[in-house]
């Protein structure tokens, strides 16, 4: 009998550190699989950054390098221009690429490194008990915004496009907003992820998949409150879809065309 | 087959000395007195075909060579003062995470901006472990054109060896000026130790996984002990300095880098006056040359650091020679300019003269 559906082999078979309801596994689970079906396990390096998702290396079966945080581009421009042939996967979080980070992500991106960067905007920040981020959205609420996001009277700003705010920049190539709250948008945000993957493997620029996740912890919410939190909250001020698709060459529509749409 | 003699800047001739050494990226930013150093690499790496990036900062550039390193290339970076404090945070990292690095910094003077004639107030920074954390690595101090490009040669091999980042520690003079050197020759790939630890290496067994995070308390202590014990043996293998004139003198200067040609010049000067002094240059920062000094020390020496500071290095000649059998009580005097001021060999050898009572 054949096996439809399995354990990816690039994700070790443990269960992880994240807490219920968190869109990291899932996450981890199509980097993974995009990882399989690209036969690419044996060539991929994935870089993790400082942040929940600084387990990564427990999780993946392949080769990792971490960083200091918001290091991440800069580390992965090094290890990417001396292993051309591997799949670098820079994975980031929005304190770690948004804040501390926004110099290295945007150069990175200017310079069209051929490495694909997994964003997870969660608007919070994780790891550290649910400060604000720099995607955090106006009132919402934070440790550090205890009366929620407020832009005029504490001057906290606003949040962060980034994948709008990259696109503007000539050495991006792919960039792509998913989520992870419903079926639906997880298989979208795969062919995204495969889409970026293949367009690094064939050396042509910069390629970046934010995906919007939830923190049911730090949101103190229910799992599933949480996802619906991502949909009617989050999806209206971070828009889904193919933010900028400079992939000309026929493979990338054909690699549409194998996915759920 | 040795090679002509070449005139270059100390700064070109690092550069020459790490592209010759099989240097596969470089990362750097912009800053006096380096740019030379920055500038060399862009046109020698890039016509080889190697990595060259301008980073966009000293704290990107630092976390390049972090990765691509872990990654198994040979890299380096290089700065002055204020963009070395920059890049501590990565070498923390590459310390804790033991990711082989060169790390040049042609010091200039603080702190702050502070200006951007030679100095030495970086020595604190340099051999203490600049960033956070338990650690140290090794420091080289140039002292000549020629030994930069020797010293940056041998850094590579030093960091692969013992897997910590190799710092040079020269300064201004020494990278702005010009000398005749030898070059070494290019290393051919081959003579390159294997570095199946590195991520990308093809995953010969299993995973390579680089990184500094060990949370678990006793995972981290015996992670850094171990460390610590391979400290011992690099001090025993690479301390190493020059000595001039140390048997026949009562006082010897203890000067690195640029102060120590002022005190090789007062050595010389004193000698025509036939007064004997010597210099003990330590080359090896970290390790420090400390049982050299003790030895010395012992027997009943007394000495004269004189740095283009306010005293750092003199703290370590004192723990060398504090408490040695036969050591003279407070046998340990300083002399020092700062500010990117150089000293002159007249204000060393008169400073001896006085400590010596010789007219």
């Amino acid at each position: 009998m054949e096996v439809a559906y399995g354990h990816p082999k690039s994700l070790v078979p443990i269960q992880t550190k994240y807490c219920p309801g968190c869109g990291h596994g899932v996450v981890h689970r199509l980097i993974a699989e995009a990882v399989d079906e690209l036969g690419a396990q044996d060539r991929s390096i994935i870089m993790n950054p400082v942040g929940c998702s600084i387990w990564a290396d427990l999780y993946f079966d392949f080769d990792s390098v971490q960083v200091p945080h918001g290091r991440t581009p800069a580390g992965a421009t090094g290890v990417k221009r001396m292993r051309p042939d591997c799949l670098v996967i820079c994975y980031q979080g929005d304190g770690d690429l948004a804040a501390i980070g926004t110099a290295e992500i945007v150069h990175a991106a200017n310079r069209g490194e051929k490495f694909t960067t997994i964003f997870i905007n969660n608007a919070i920040y994780g790891m550290t008990g649910g400060q604000m981020a720099p995607t955090t959205l106006v009132g919402q609420k934070a440790t550090t915004a205890p009366h929620g996001r407020d832009p005029d009277v504490a001057g906290m700003g606003y949040p962060i496009r980034v994948c709008e705010m990259l696109s503007t920049l000539a050495g991006t190539k792919y960039i792509a907003r998913g989520a992870v709250d419903t079926a639906a948008n997880v298989r979208k945000t795969k062919q995204y992820i495969k889409r970026a993957f293949e367009a690094q493997l064939r050396g042509v620029g910069f390629t970046m998949v934010e995906v919007l996740s939830p923190c049911p912890t730090n949101w103190q919410m229910s799992p599933t409150e949480a996802a619906a939190w991502v949909a009617s909250d989050m999806v209206p001020a971070f828009p889904l879809g193919e933010i900028k698709n400079e992939l000309s060459s026929p493979s990338a529509t054909s690699t549409a065309a194998g996915g759920a749409t | 087959m040795i090679e002509e003699k070449r005139l270059m800047k100390g700064n070109e001739a690092i550069g020459e000395a790490a592209i010759r050494a099989g240097c596969d990226a470089y990362f750097g930013y912009p800053i006096t007195p380096q740019n030379e150093l920055t500038a060399y690499m862009a046109s020698g790496m890039l016509d080889q075909g190697r990595v060259f990036i301008q980073a966009e900062s000293e704290v990107a550039a630092m976390s390049m060579v972090y990765g691509a390193a872990a990654a198994g290339g040979r890299a380096m970076t290089s700065s002055s003062s204020p963009g070395v404090s920059l890049k501590q945070e990565g070498i923390s990292y590459a310390c804790g995470a033991d990711i082989p690095c060169v790390v040049v910094n042609v010091a200039r003077a603080g702190p702050g901006l502070g200006g951007i004639s030679p100095a030495q107030g970086d020595y604190f920074q340099a051999t203490r472990g600049g960033g956070h954390g338990d650690y140290y690595h090794i420091v080289l101090a140039p002292k000549s054109v020629q030994e930069a490009a020797d010293l940056t040669y041998e850094a590579f091999a030093l960091a692969e060896k013992w897997r910590m980042p190799v710092m040079i520690l020269a300064d201004g003079l020494i990278g702005q000026m010009m000398e005749g050197v030898s070059l070494p020759p290019p290393l051919p790939s081959r003579e390159r130790p294997s570095r199946p630890w590195a991520a990308g290496a093809g995953r010969p067994g299993a995973s390579n996984h680089l990184t500094s995070l060990f949370i678990d308390p006793p995972d981290l202590e015996a992670k850094v002990m171990a460390r610590f014990e391979r400290y011992e043996e690099i001090a025993r293998e690479r301390a190493s300095f020059e000595a001039v004139n140390v048997d026949k003198a009562e006082l010897i200067f203890v000067a690195y880098g640029t102060a120590s040609r002022v005190c090789l010049g007062a050595v010389q000067a004193a000698k025509e006056m036939g007064l004997e002094l010597g210099l003990l240059r330590p080359i090896s920062l970290w390790p420090f040359p400390k049982d050299e000094l003790a030895r010395l020390a012992g027997k009943g020496k007394r000495f004269l650091a004189v740095e283009m500071s306010m005293g750092q290095m003199v703290d370590d000649v004192r723990l060398a020679v504090n408490g040695t059998v036969g050591a003279r009580v407070a046998a340990v005097d300083f002399y020092g300019r700062t500010g990117g001021i150089i000293p002159s060999e007249e204000e060393v050898l008169a400073e001896a003269k006085r400590l010596m009572g010789w007219k």
